[in-house]
């Protein structure tokens, strides 16, 4: 799974949805691997407007990626080809490939394998 | 016709083959009226004058129980034809994890196939990329208001009991390769079990897919849900529209044949978000 997937899923736990706690989910013992894509600069401006910015800190800070910006690149920001480049490795090169995302919330784990997460619940919990 | 993703490395023992309404879903996306109305909708723009939001915005593109992958890999590969733009992000939900492997692949080969040149001659395309197959049940694991292309072609049979839900353990490869032969037989009936039986009216799978569409749905979103004939779409679709704000119309069909699986494809939107 590509880093950015952690911007779009949440705890899959009903109770969670209205915990802002839930996410992003936290990063454990992830493995990661590079896979290199044609550098883009307008796909990563287009990605950029539906980023959750304090989502993807919390994220990168917890894969061991340099700190992003404080707040969201915009305007002039955005023709900055090295914070194009960083974002470019972070969100769509680097994959998980094992370990784990635990709910901040509720601290269910869900596994990651081979780059698949894997959010089905135990039953007591669906 | 725009070419078939290729699924030639998917072992079917599990996952879904590709049938008359998978092809019903490549159709219904890449006719001229739908694709039309989905690339006025994801368009780039290239004034913002007004303030809008900022509709070049890449749109994600999610399926809901991919199967083999080939609906969402058709989306991801002709993407230009379908969504007006090169650069789409997908995801795939399933819960089979198998079928996620298999999604994985199916969709980077179709990327590969239709969207990277393979000479040195062209300047790199802006393309899809598919950001991640994930095992899980339907919408529940996705953020609220993620999503802005929902597709759902769902287990519509009707049938007297509906299966369980994986659980995550049978989706752990080391269990599965523990298994006797009996009972690996018997987990693949059941995960097979899981791509047609629909229940009640062939409806309780689609009717908990439907009652996430508002909650995952961006503001610009828009699900495609195929129905068969006795799933009563237009029962389904008068429900969709008492939710107040939302429209639901048929935009591709089967055509006329009057066999009991006749099959539908509703497009599900919110009211006034017409661009």
């Amino acid at each position: 799974m590509k880093v950015i997937t952690a911007n779009f899923v949440t705890c899959a736990v009903k109770d969670c949805k209205t915990s802002a706690a839930s996410f992003p989910l936290h990063f454990h013992d992830a493995e990661l691997e590079m896979q290199e894509i044609d550098f883009q600069p307008e796909f990563i401006r287009n990605v950029i407007p539906r980023i959750d910015w304090e989502g993807l800190r919390v994220t990168a800070n917890e894969l061991g990626f340099p700190s992003l910006p404080d707040s969201k690149p915009e305007g002039k920001a955005l023709e900055d080809e090295r914070t194009l480049k960083d974002l470019h490795r972070l969100l769509l090169e680097t994959q998980v490939m094992e370990g784990r995302l635990v709910c901040g919330n509720c601290g269910h784990q869900y596994a990651i394998k081979e780059g698949i997460a894997n959010f089905l619940l135990p039953s007591h919990l669906v | 016709m725009l070419p078939t993703p290729d699924t030639s490395h998917v072992s079917f023992d599990t996952i879904y083959e590709p049938s008359e309404d998978s092809y019903l879903f490549l159709d219904t996306l890449s006719s001229e009226s739908e694709s039309k109305w989905l690339s006025e909708r994801f368009q780039k723009t290239n004034s913002d004058s007004l303030g809008h939001e900022n509709n070049n915005s890449v749109p994600l593109v999610v399926e809901a129980g991919t199967g083999s992958g080939v609906v969402l890999a058709f989306a991801a590969a002709h993407s230009q034809k379908i969504f007006g733009r090169q650069d789409i992000l997908t995801l795939g939900v399933d819960v089979n994890r198998n079928a996620c492997l298999a999604t994985r692949e199916t969709v980077a080969t179709a990327i590969k196939t239709n969207q990277i040149p393979t000479t040195d001659s062209g300047a790199p395309n802006l393309h899809t990329i598919h950001i991640s197959s994930v095992t899980a049940d339907l919408c529940t694991s996705l953020r609220p208001g993620s999503v802005d292309v929902l597709l759902f072609n769902p287990p519509y049979v009707p049938t007297e009991e509906l299966p369980r839900l994986p659980t995550a353990a049978e989706n752990d490869p080391a269990t599965v390769q523990g298994l006797s032969r009996s009972a690996k037989f018997e987990s693949e009936s059941f995960f097979l079990s899981l791509t047609y039986a629909g229940g009640a009216d062939g409806m309780e799978t689609t009717n908990r897919l439907l009652d996430a569409v508002p909650g995952v749905l961006s503001s610009r979103g828009v699900a495609y849900v195929l129905l068969c004939k006795q799933n009563r779409p237009e029962e389904v679709k008068e429900v969709i529209r008492g939710w107040g704000g939302w429209n639901a119309e048929t935009v591709g069909s089967s055509g006329m044949k009057a066999g009991w699986e006749k099959l539908v494809i509703v497009r599900i939107w919110r009211q006034g978000s017409d661009r």
